[in-house]
């Protein structure tokens, strides 16, 4: 048993040291979680290539429990989105993000990623997936090395650390509807706006 | 060497000759090639394809020529027994830009045309799919057309004035309805648009109907985009019949990140760094390729010195002995060798990696190369690093390597006669590279049409006869084996001296004119297509990626084949996407 888990106030007689822990339910829960995100086997562009370097020997992602890459979103904790996000692909991201289960987490790898990056005039290119998704930590660089990438995943397990049982939001009552997935149109339509863009259209019809 | 292009040159005047009414000498300054009538093209293209050997259509593109309110269709044609370029030029109005299609001649030709027709709407009479093929069915307007404006449209050219309005930054969101990056056309409702249908993509020429003698349904099968062994954002539609493979439709364009677009708002150095996020394994020959284009623009004033040649040819191999290292790592991963092989490659590619971030300061994003030769000198001890690892340490890990894969019984069985592509099919279908030579065509451009100090090094051009799977993953061993025999030559022959020809410089007086500059990068021919209208910024810059172009012939390499072997398939093509969709 690590000493990690032991909440600092309860004192473990020292014959019991390294085998019993006294802790509370959002430490071992959270201890549990932290050390198996798994990642979403899923490469965007120039990023995922630093990415499966850090799944590599010599950056060793499983060190933190995340070596175990799924393809599948119905499996994964962690959407690591590597790349140029472009307008073609966001609906698969937004779909993919919605068929994750709770507990998820988005880490948006690189400067396209994180705000379109040098490729952020193009007329194909979103200027950052957190228009679309929730982003929990953004880890700048073109590509970031997989050092910053192991950083920008420490603290998500930081993060993961600091979650009570009590608030998180996969256990509260209201039940999750989900990103709308964008529509590919003349340009794409976003279905948020959508209530917006019919405003517009029928304003200028009515000035016409 | 200078005899054989003589008598190439004598051949573009035996075209001349020999079509006196239909050809004529493109005589605008600093442009080169023949151009020819629209109505002529097929006859012409036919005639020298058959009579004059050029058999193999590299590159076809477009350029928008607002200001003469022309199109221009640009064919760059070769021979595949080698030798120099035949350019082959159509002009059009712009207000009916029409081509006949040369699929019929070169079936190499299918997706390039698509890619005109997407992205500068000229249309290609005859060609049996023309839809959009980066963008989507349905997107509104032709992005690289001069008067097609982007959201985020503020100047014509970087660097651009309105991002620092009186000093201050500004956002360019903040100039746009939505704040992002989306723009409707006029009179667009959304509440009557109909959207196009999913079968659109997939509307093969094989019906999905029900064969009337035995009961089978075909089955339609997608693969990708988010699909672990497309490598990327690729995505494959495949039709089948029991496991059996009919018909198959590539789809891409999911991540295409408007490179030619923007590399026109670029001034001509500033592309060097785009270049390198074109195939994301091999920054440095992308690199080479685009200074390659831009030095025949700039003429013989920017001609890199020695040291700096020799410099280029070690960074291009080392990229290709890496891109090999991680195909092969990788078409094992697709094999369902899953990781083991590619951790043992990976680790090569990380000591690699090293060299490049000792050189150039970054481990992907090279940036290395600049016009008229590299940006800065190897650093102190690299010479002996790179002689250790080209004299010692590779050739050892690649007959590592050799010894557990090549032989293993599942890649024999899975690689031997799968994917078969003839040598006719493959040169028809434009392939280039080790998909090209894996059919049994000895095509190298190091060789065929040497470039930089090639001519100097003494090595094989690897190739293999069989045109199937197992063949193409074998030729990959074989040109890192070549790759690192020019490496130790290389090494082993590097002069001292300056590494740049002319002073370092943000802009550069650019005569007017085009280009075409090419290297036979790891995954086959990438060739840079710049035209200057003499300002800082160009006026057409085309990328042929060899990942985009061997992918014609994946359909015709799947045809009949069994569905589990799709992806081995496409592994053993070696795409990447940041350079299949730009």
């Amino acid at each position: 048993m690590p000493d990690e888990l032991n909440k600092p106030e309860y004192n473990i007689p020292p014959e019991l040291e390294g085998t019993v822990a006294i802790t509370t339910l959002d430490r071992i829960y959270n201890w549990g979680r932290r050390y198996s995100v798994w990642p979403m086997f899923f490469g965007l562009a120039c990023c995922a290539i630093e990415m499966i370097a850090t799944a590599g020997a010599r950056f060793d992602l499983a060190r933190f429990g995340m070596e175990i890459m799924r393809p599948s979103p119905r499996q994964c904790d962690l959407m690591i989105v590597s790349g140029t996000v472009t307008k073609k692909m966001i609906p698969q991201v937004v779909r993919l993000y919605n068929q994750m289960p709770e507990p998820k987490y988005v880490l948006s790898m690189g400067a396209c990623a994180c705000g379109g990056g040098p490729f952020k005039r193009g007329y194909n290119v979103i200027a950052g997936v957190d228009k679309y998704i929730p982003v929990d930590v953004y880890v700048p660089g073109c590509p970031p090395t997989p050092q910053a990438l192991l950083y920008g995943l420490i603290k998500i397990q930081e993060k993961i650390d600091k979650e009570s049982v009590k608030e998180v939001r996969w256990y509260q009552k209201e039940e999750d509807p989900g990103i709308p997935v964008p529509i590919l149109g003349p340009d794409l339509i976003d279905l948020r706006d959508f209530p917006e863009l019919l405003e517009r259209v029928t304003q200028k019809e009515d000035q016409a | 060497m200078n005899e054989e292009i003589k008598v190439l040159e004598t051949y573009e005047q035996a075209v001349l000759e020999r079509f006196p009414d239909w050809v004529r000498v493109d005589e605008r300054e600093g442009y080169q090639g023949l151009l020819v009538e629209s109505a002529n093209l097929l006859p012409l293209m036919s005639d020298l394809r058959d009579e004059l050997g050029y058999d193999l259509l590299t590159s076809l593109t477009g350029v928008d020529y607002l200001p003469e309110e022309k199109m221009e269709v640009v064919y760059h044609l070769f021979r595949s027994t080698g030798g120099a370029i035949l350019e082959i030029k159509v002009q059009i109005p712009r207000s009916n830009p029409v081509v006949p299609s040369l699929v019929g001649l070169y079936p190499g030709a299918a997706f390039q045309e698509r890619e005109a027709w997407d992205l500068l709407g000229i249309k290609f009479e005859g060609h049996p799919h023309l839809k959009r093929i980066l963008m989507w069915e349905g997107f509104s307007g032709h992005p690289l057309r001069k008067d097609w404006q982007e959201v985020f449209y503020g100047d014509e050219k970087k660097p651009y004035e309105d991002r620092w309005p009186k000093g201050k930054t500004k956002k360019i969101e903040a100039d746009n309805p939505y704040q992002e990056n989306i723009a409707y056309p006029e009179g667009f409702n959304p509440e009557t648009w109909i959207p196009e249908p999913a079968e659109f993509l997939f509307k093969g020429s094989i019906p999905l109907e029900q064969e009337e003698e035995f009961d089978t349904e075909k089955l339609v099968v997608n693969l990708g985009p988010q699909h672990p062994s497309t490598h990327g954002v690729f995505r494959m539609v495949a039709t089948l019949d029991g496991e059996t493979v009919v018909d198959l439709e590539p789809v891409m364009g999911y991540l295409h990140r408007n490179h030619e677009k923007i590399g026109e708002k670029n001034t001509f150095a500033m592309n060097m760094p785009y270049t390198d996020r074109l195939d994301y394994f091999c920054s440095m020959s992308n690199n080479f390729g685009y200074a390659l284009a831009v030095e025949k623009l700039l003429g013989e004033k920017y001609h890199p010195p020695e040291r700096a040649q020799y410099i280029r040819v070690i960074m291009a191999e080392l990229t290709r002995v890496l891109n090999h290292f991680m195909a092969i790592g990788f078409f094992l991963n697709d094999l369902g060798a899953y990781f083991t092989p590619a951790l043992y490659t990976i680790k090569e590619r990380e000591l690699i990696l090293d060299i490049f971030e000792a050189v150039a300061g970054s481990r992907m994003m090279c940036n290395y190369f600049r016009f008229g030769g590299v940006v800065r000198d190897l650093p102190q001890g690299m010479e002996e690093h790179i002689r250790e690892m080209a004299y010692e340490r590779l050739p050892r890990q690649i007959d590592e390597l050799d010894r557990y894969l090549v032989e293993n019984e599942i890649v024999v069985s899975r690689g031997q006669g799968v994917g078969v592509l003839t040598p006719e099919q493959a040169i028809g279908l434009s392939a280039a590279g080790p998909v090209l030579r894996a059919s049994g065509v000895p095509y190298d451009i190091r060789r065929a049409d040497p470039y930089s100090i090639y001519d100097r090094f003494d090595f094989d051009v690897a190739v293999r006869y069989h045109g199937d799977v197992y063949d193409r993953f074998l030729i990959r061993f074989d040109e890192i084996r070549q790759s690192i025999r020019i490496l130790q030559q290389a090494i082993d022959s590097i002069p001292q001296g300056e590494v740049l020809a002319n002073k370092p410089a943000y802009k550069f007086k650019m005569p007017v004119g085009e280009a075409y500059g090419r290297v036979e990068g790891p995954k086959g021919e990438l060739g840079f297509y710049v035209v200057s209208d003499g300002t800082d910024n160009p006026w057409r810059y085309h990328v042929r990626a060899p990942s985009f172009i061997n992918l014609t012939g994946l359909r015709q390499m799947c045809l009949g084949e069994k569905v589990a072997d799709l992806v081995a398939i496409l592994g053993s093509i070696d795409i990447v996407l940041g350079e299949v969709d730009r």
